[in-house]
């Protein structure tokens, strides 16, 4: 299998899916003649030409309301937020229009907005954000946070092909700094599908995105130093979530701890927390802890965002509060 | 043209032109008519408590959104605005499905899970508003957009209110319009109050099109009560839309006779400003010059208003024998499958 970086398993799903299908195409700021501010879609523009990647306006609305439209009347567009936090100025496109048009009109609505996401990368609070939080509240969307190459191969391939607006997380801390083997042929991973990243029977980190890796860091630590052996459950899909994965492997292990990048109060995990409260109480060993970011923006300075974002020893402490119980 | 599924059709129509035959003016003058005897009965019903949430009329806006609409080909797309039932009858509405979706029946165009216009109707290419105004602009930018992808030669039609233009998604859809030249056309019905602010406190400018020459487009503002003239400024902006050479905005200066809704008694409104637009009633003056050109008679009048009645009764009825969507839809559909 050949092995590759997160970012270039993106830009392959998008390239595949555009050769597979007429209807796909692209629009969002700068990703034309210059390829996007993080080049996930280098050298598309010459290929695909411009009717099909659009350099569009300044405007995160009217890229997401035309792509609504635009998949509306059976396009399939992918716009791309060139970050994960401008999304909000197009949060009444996502949340008036994308969501709700099946709910009312029966139609489909085959939208892909690309979002990197995330901190770790000294982009401050507006270049740094987790927004997907938000999201993940919201009825008629569909909310993808892959963690692999693979992953996100799979998943943006599946994205493109649901007839739902996909709200897909790239995690722009994993664009570079992760390879991976990514399968030949036209392989895809469904939406809603969980994924255990790591085996294990202590304990079950459940967790998404760029805080995966730090789990499975923790988990060899753990593995290494305390002789636990903590399975890494991976999330994938935030909305719908994977509730048997999850409730399997509470009622497996017993114990855990939920980790995600976003803040804590209202975050993903706190639903995650809820169900396996209301649907697996009598498996837990200990009480559920959590770990993310502080509930506060993402900070600038090097080391006030080193202390606000989770990291491998919050997790390691954690997991070792967790198995002391 | 698609062919009205609506007693007392008018005729089949060819593609639109320019000028207006004889026959397509008394289409014009027919929906209009249409328009308002539904609008009228959606009132009738609310103050009978048999309406289903507000109402939300087009009475002194029926020229605006008859004329407008009428200037569109079978395979363009209609966006229409909350106070533009006329421009769902023109591209063949039926009025039983208005009614439906007026009393959130199960059989209507959302099964019962929105009302009033909000549905959509792909096989009449009509995508109904919602009520974050402004919202719909840039998705009617996108639909033009698909269009000019697939090479349709479809123009696609909008509107906005003079409050709703001040929201960013207007400004923000019809400047992608203009820079990539897609075939929208942005009508702005000022109809002087936004609920209960006067067109005065919304802006400071005089004319609303004149905000077109910020984004390099062509814009007019024409008296909204005219038929004739709102179809002839529409059909000269959907024809350019057609020929590739981009967005048009129109201001079409009309007044909202009634409240806001039902429940709004407009109070607000100076007694004197609706003596002095009522004289200007879009049907009125429709009227009048159809019987000055000897195109219309007491006698024919009375027919069509007597047919169209009858067949806005059928309609309420029909409605109102159908039954509620069962409450265990309620959380279906969210998801396509």
């Amino acid at each position: 299998m050949p092995v590759m970086t997160y970012i270039d398993a993106i830009s392959r799903a998008m390239w595949e899916e555009m050769e597979r299908d007429p209807s796909v195409f692209l629009i969002g700021e700068d990703i034309g003649v210059y390829g996007g501010a993080f080049k996930a879609t280098k050298g598309f523009i010459g290929h695909f030409g411009p009717s099909r990647v659009i350099d569009s306006v300044l405007s995160e609305a009217a890229i997401v309301g035309a792509a609504t439209g635009a998949a509306v009347v059976g396009m399939r567009p992918i716009a791309e937020m060139q970050f994960a936090d401008f999304v909000t100025c197009a949060f009444n496109q996502i949340v008036t229009n994308a969501a709700k048009i099946h709910y009312r009109w029966g139609i489909p609505v085959p939208l892909v907005l690309r979002l990197p996401t995330g901190g770790y990368i000294h982009g401050g609070p507006y270049h740094s954000a987790s927004t997907e939080s938000w999201f993940a509240h919201v009825p008629g969307l569909k909310v993808v946070a892959p963690s692999t190459p693979a992953d996100a191969r799979g998943l943006l391939k599946s994205a493109v092909r649901d007839n739902n607006p996909v709200m897909f997380f790239e995690f722009k801390y994993l664009y570079r700094r992760v390879k991976g083997e990514v399968p030949e042929g036209d392989v895809t991973v469904p939406i809603g599908k969980a994924d255990v990243k790591r085996e294990g029977t202590d304990a079950v980190v459940i967790t998404y995105g760029s805080t995966v890796h730090f789990a499975l860091e923790a988990a060899d630590v753990l593995a290494g130093e305390d002789g636990f052996q903590a399975k890494v459950l991976d999330l994938r899909t935030l909305l719908p979530l994977d509730r048997e994965a999850i409730l399997g492997a509470v009622r497996e292990t017993g114990k855990v701890l939920i980790v995600h990048e976003d803040t804590l109060t209202g975050g993903v995990g706190a639903e995650v927390a809820a169900l396996i409260a209301e649907h697996a109480f009598g498996a837990l060993d200990a009480p559920v802890r959590r770990v993310g970011a502080l509930d506060a923006p993402v900070p600038f300075a090097p080391t006030l965002e080193e202390a606000h974002l989770p990291d491998a020893g919050r997790i390691v402490r954690a997991l070792r509060e967790l198995m002391r119980y | 043209m698609t062919a009205p599924t609506t007693a007392g059709a008018p005729h089949e129509r060819r593609a639109p032109g320019a000028k207006l035959s004889n026959p397509e003016r008394l289409d014009l003058y027919y929906y209009m008519l249409l328009a308002r005897a539904c609008d009228d009965a959606i009132l009738r019903l609310y103050r009978q408590g048999k309406l289903v949430g507000g109402a939300y009329t087009g009475n002194g806006n029926e020229a605006t959104a008859v004329g407008s609409a009428y200037a569109l080909g079978e395979r363009d797309y209609l966006f229409p605005m909350h106070r533009d039932l006329g421009a769902h009858l023109v591209r063949g509405q039926t009025v039983r499905n208005i009614f439906l979706q007026q009393l959130a029946r199960g059989e209507s165009l959302t099964r019962g899970r929105d009302g009033t216009g909000h549905y959509a109707d792909p096989a009449l290419r009509i995508y109904g508003n919602v009520s974050h105004l402004g919202a719909m602009v840039p998705m009617a930018a996108g639909v033009a957009l698909a269009a000019t992808m697939r090479g349709e030669g479809a123009v696609v039609m909008t509107y906005i209110g003079d409050g709703g233009c001040n929201t960013g998604e207007v400004h923000e859809g019809l400047n992608m319009a203009a820079v990539m030249r897609l075939p929208l056309i942005l009508i702005i019905e000022n109809n002087q109050f936004a609920y209960s602010t006067p067109v005065d406190r919304q802006h400071a400018a005089l004319r609303l099109s004149d905000r077109a020459a910020g984004y390099g487009i062509p814009g007019t503002t024409i008296d909204g009560t005219n038929v004739t003239l709102v179809y002839e400024t529409c059909w000269n902006a959907v024809d350019r839309a057609r020929r590739g050479e981009g967005p048009t905005l129109i201001e079409s200066v009309t007044m909202r006779m009634h409240g806001h809704s039902a429940s709004d008694d407009a109070s607000y409104v100076p007694k004197e400003m609706l003596e002095e637009w009522k004289k200007k009633d879009p049907l009125a003056r429709c009227e009048k010059i159809l019987r000055a050109d000897r195109l219309l008679s007491q006698e024919s009048i009375d027919t069509m208003k007597s047919e169209i009645a009858a067949l806005v009764e059928e309609a309420v009825a029909f409605a109102a024998e159908s039954p509620y969507p069962p409450g265990e839809d309620a959380g279906k559909g969210v998801y396509a499958p």
